[in-house]
């Protein structure tokens, strides 16, 4: 125990906290991951030979939906951190549980839009499109899954009362993967779904 | 000379982050937070309506990688703090971002060309 507090208070060379400081390298680094992807999207957008093509299977509206529910928890993940920086645990479990459903929402939404678009005959392997789309919204349905699961375990955590306001950082941490995965959204919201040649 | 010492040579400050309140002073509270919220969604129904008017195409795609761009900015700055965390953070992340840019930014315009 004491251990443990005497290596809270250590000091880095950055004088930052070396926890947060690899979250961040960890997020420079997805840029290139989803960078990758979306520029193989853009690089053979428009070059399927067979259909289903985009314009076919999009339902802007719906989408429009689902980016706004995951705007949306954005927000409530920075409330969730507000709360827990000024020592309100209640608020930071309604805010952790909230953010933790609009994710499960957007999940829902994009199971639903994927089975819609496989009934239309739409998979991996039919063309370019199905090729690219889906890896690239797939795989940022799954970093959502992950960022689902880690804000539950919180929740859960917090609910045992092992969140206090000292433990704040593992919230922002929690919220820096969670905007993070909200900003890839904007870009493939903007660029998949509302630019189409 | 550590980058603790450059900062504290500088007269910045050494940020614990892990420290009790340290962030009470320079985060923003819930009242902000929610008002970009509103911002955020008002510039998501402008893109969704800016798609169902019958635009120029390079003039609907110029407006909307601006208002994409200006999200994800808000995001960045105010939801992430990096408006108002230590510019290492800032300088990391951006410099990973500018990275992806020029590497796929390449990679496409090389490519494209290539491909029949």
């Amino acid at each position: 125990m004491a251990q443990a507090a005497a290596t809270d208070h250590l000091e880095t060379s950055t004088g930052l906290d070396n926890r947060k400081l690899l979250m961040w390298l960890f997020l420079a680094s997805d840029c290139l991951f989803f960078g990758s992807f979306i520029a193989a999207y853009l690089l053979y957008r428009g070059r399927s030979v067979v259909g289903p093509y985009p314009e076919d299977l999009f339902d802007i509206p719906f989408t429009s939906v689902s980016a706004f529910i995951l705007l949306m928890s954005s927000v409530t993940m920075v409330l969730a951190l507000a709360a827990i920086q000024r020592g309100n645990v209640r608020n930071l479990r309604i805010w952790l549980f909230t953010t933790a459903m609009l994710g499960t929402l957007f999940i829902a939404g994009q199971v639903f839009e994927f089975t819609e678009f496989n009934h239309e005959g739409l998979s991996l392997s039919t063309n370019l499109f199905g090729t690219t789309f889906l890896v690239l919204t797939g795989f940022h349905g799954a970093h959502v899954t992950v960022g689902v699961l880690i804000l539950l375990s919180l929740f859960v955590v917090s609910m045992r009362g092992g969140i206090q306001q000292k433990d704040s950082l593992a919230i922002e941490l929690a919220g820096l993967y969670w905007h993070f995965v909200d900003i890839v959204w904007i870009v493939i919201f903007t660029l998949v779904y509302l630019i189409q040649p | 000379m550590t980058l603790a010492e450059y900062r504290k040579k500088r007269g910045e400050p050494l940020i614990r982050e892990d420290a009790d309140g340290a962030h009470d002073d320079k985060h923003p509270g819930a009242l902000e937070y929610v008002q970009i919220g509103v911002i955020l969604a008002i510039i998501t129904a402008a893109e969704v309506g800016l798609y169902y008017l019958d635009l120029d195409f390079t003039l609907l795609v110029a407006m909307l990688l601006t208002l994409s761009v200006v999200k994800f900015a808000m995001v960045v700055l105010w939801f992430m703090h990096l408006k108002f965390d230590a510019s290492l953070f800032s300088i990391l992340f951006a410099g990973g971002l500018a990275l992806a840019f020029v590497v796929f930014g390449v990679a496409i315009a090389v490519l494209r060309g290539s491909l029949t």
